[in-house]
């Protein structure tokens, strides 16, 4: 009797949202992350299983609720807005609520927002009469750092809601999630990308943006950003913005990075190997004037001394305690140049003299 | 008159004397139209703010230099009203959220939404975003650093944040994956010894060499010591010699007798003697940190080899406790006593030795 459009209508259709008039000249600000996020199921790199099941939701609309966890840069934020993308088209920011939990968490954003939000029935026609699934879509990001108060007082609501609302957890820490929360969604492992997957997404957006890169920085590019695609296409962006017009090289990118470079992590091991307070003491200054983060030094430095064979078994624990200790205190906050100072003193007694 | 450091500091980017090649690169960034947000590194009186400030004339010429004092009031959620003093132009505002303490989140919040939504004028001859600067960003709480993480994504249309931080180690991943990360280190002695020259030739003043290397090696590679110490140098004698004494901080001198006196004798007597010291020195605002750093370095020249991995240890230890605690005194006191206990018992075991 009524048309798809009348439908819409009679249910509450939203109208399209107006799209904002002056957006060409705001266009190349926009970060590489947002430009290449994945459009489609189809386009998300590596995560198969996944892409698999979000698949079959989007072709049959049954969908659980979901909880996705994974190191970051995986993916996972991605995946749900680009099947939010698929099953609602242009109209998706009416349909899904994206919660993003690093500001507003708590018990009362739940209690209000999200309940308000769950409670509200969708139709199962679009505005424009397309045909889609009769319900919305929460996104709870960084689910692992909401409160416990907050997880419970979800628990309700997502089973009272089911109609209406299908709830997406998105967390590093599938153990930080609680138990009844966790067992009421379906679980995704998001895995950290392979080095092709990575490499071959890397090429792709070089070309679209044409820029020169050569292979040895694509390879850095991927190796310091540790399967994070996110981190890496940041990077990438920082290089690009440097480089201009020229190609990118393995040194911009260590540079933008932050990466110390090995000659200076080799150099401060010869010199608490010397045995000598005054050469560790000098060592420290320099790094200390270059610039160079602690916190990274000492990444850095842990590779060096457990791929070192030279040092004794139990000379590698007692370095890797003081590294341990000396971490947890450049987050408390301490001086970087006295807990190097600190370290240093460590490496001194357990390093093999020559 | 004004002091030699504000008088020569570079207003442009070419003008910069050390680090052309990123210099090059900031310019190169600032033609190119897109401008990211930044996040500048390195140690004191390595040149950070001469470097945004050039970047900021760069970017919009010499609007930016034409600064106003404002002072900003904020109210916190427990209704507390906070009030930061700020440096502005039509341009760019530049804030120390740290001195709000715990609620620089509120400061961060409020003033970067307040200054993203206000377009800029003309936006057709000029530039359409703003720069928030932000001075000593690794001491903002972690709180403020999550709020600045979304805050950076949504107003990146119309604002710019550029941090200035001493060391990376404090600011966490999300933001320093989200900057562009430039570090600035010290410049070298002989980069340090060419501007010393440079400076005094303009002031029409001859710097023999052996003077400026001595300055610039005391000055360890603070631009900004060095030229003070130059000045500091002028006005005690001129024309200048060769062995000339480099005037010292004063709490550097206070600091190195304290050393001397916990070197000399350890008794409880003598550790209240030092407690008076110790308060004597943070009482004049020096940062308690680097009381425990330069006592480090005094004690260590005076102490016996063997000893020093110990000091070593024991500074490191008593500093991280000072960050956690309250009151700078007890650890800067803890420090010295055990120091006192570690040093008259290595004396005494000396002596049992000799017998």
């Amino acid at each position: 009797m009524c048309g798809p459009l009348m439908y819409a209508f009679l249910k509450g259709g939203v109208p399209p949202p107006k799209k904002p008039e002056k957006q060409t000249p705001q266009r190349k600000n926009i970060p590489w992350v947002e430009k290449y996020r994945p459009r489609s199921v189809n386009d998300i790199a590596y995560q198969d299983e996944v892409v698999a099941v979000l698949k079959s939701i989007v072709k049959n609309y049954d969908m659980p609720n979901l909880l996705f966890y994974g190191p970051p840069g995986t993916g996972k934020t991605s995946s749900i807005l680009a099947m939010a993308r698929q099953l609602y088209g242009a109209h998706y920011t009416s349909r899904i609520l994206e919660l993003n939990a690093s500001d507003e968490r708590g018990i009362n954003v739940v209690r209000e927002k999200v309940k308000l939000f769950a409670r509200q029935t969708a139709s199962s026609y679009l505005p424009d009469g397309n045909r889609c699934p009769p319900f919305k879509i929460v996104i709870l990001d960084e689910a692992d750092s909401m409160t416990n108060a907050a997880q419970a007082a979800l628990r309700r609501t997502i089973e009272s809601e089911a109609k209406t609302t299908r709830f997406c957890l998105i967390c590093n820490y599938v153990s930080r999630i609680i138990e009844p929360l966790a067992s009421r969604c379906a679980k995704f492992r998001f895995k950290s990308l392979s080095n092709d997957a990575m490499t071959d997404r890397l090429k792709s957006i070089c070309k679209d943006e044409n820029i020169k890169c050569s292979d040895e920085a694509l390879e850095t590019l991927r190796k310091v950003s540790e399967g994070d695609m996110r981190k890496s296409v940041t990077f990438l962006q920082s290089c690009a913005r440097v480089c201009g017009e020229e190609t990118i090289e393995k040194n911009t990118v260590l540079e933008v990075a932050g990466v110390i470079p090995d000659e200076v992590i080799k150099n401060f091991i010869d010199k608490c190997s010397k045995n000598s307070h005054f050469s560790l003491q000098t060592a420290v200054e320099k790094l200390e004037m270059n610039g160079y983060s602690a916190s990274q030094l000492i990444y850095q430095l842990l590779d060096v001394i457990l791929n070192n064979d030279n040092i004794d078994m139990k000379n590698k624990a007692k370095i890797c305690e003081k590294i341990a200790e000396v971490d947890y205190r450049l987050i408390d906050g301490a001086d970087e140049y006295l807990q190097l100072m600190d370290l240093g003193s460590v490496l001194l007694e357990n390093l093999p003299n020559y | 008159m004004s002091l030699w450091v504000d008088k020569y500091r570079p207003r442009s980017l070419g003008k910069l004397d050390y680090h052309e090649e990123q210099a090059n690169m900031l310019k190169k960034l600032v033609q190119s139209g897109d401008f990211p947000h930044m996040l500048v590194y390195g140690p004191n009186g390595a040149g950070k703010r001469t470097r945004i400030m050039a970047v900021l004339r760069e970017l919009y010429g010499h609007g930016v230099e034409k600064l106003r004092h404002e002072h900003q009031t904020f109210t916190t959620p427990s209704k507390k009203k906070l009030e930061i003093s700020t440096i502005a132009s039509n341009y760019h505002i530049e804030v120390n959220p740290s001195d709000a303490g715990i609620y620089d989140r509120v400061v961060i919040q409020d003033l970067i939404k307040t200054v993203a939504q206000t377009n800029q004028l003309e936006s057709s001859s000029q530039r359409e975003f703003k720069i928030v600067l932000i001075m000593e960003a690794d001491r903002l709480t972690k709180d403020a650093q999550h709020a600045l993480r979304r805050t950076m994504e949504k107003y990146m249309s119309t604002c710019r944040i550029i941090l200035c931080a001493n060391t990376t180690s404090k600011v966490i991943g999300a933001i320093r994956s989200r900057c562009l990360a430039v570090r600035v280190s010290s410049p070298t002695i002989e980069q340090i010894m060419i501007i010393l020259t440079f400076v005094c030739k303009k002031e029409g003043l001859s710097l023999p060499n052996e003077l400026a290397k001595r300055i610039a090696e005391y000055s360890q590679g603070n631009l900004r010591k060095a030229l003070l110490a130059c000045e500091a140098c002028r006005v005690q004698q001129y024309p200048f010699s060769d062995d000339q004494e480099i005037p010292k901080a004063d709490w550097e001198v206070y600091l190195k007798e304290t050393s001397s006196l916990i070197v000399e004798e350890q008794s409880p007597n003598r550790l209240l003697q030092i407690r008076e010291r110790l308060y004597e020195l943070l009482v004049h605002c020096i940062p308690p940190e680097m009381i425990m750093k330069k006592l480090l370095q005094e004690l260590m020249m005076n102490c016996d080899g063997t000893l020093k991995t110990g000091v070593i240890q024991a500074a490191a230890r008593f500093e991280h406790r000072m960050q956690k605690g309250q009151k700078p005194i007890y650890h800067l006191e803890a420090f010295v006593a055990y120091f006192m206990a570690m040093y008259k018992k290595f004396l005494e075991d000396g002596m049992t030795a000799d017998w």
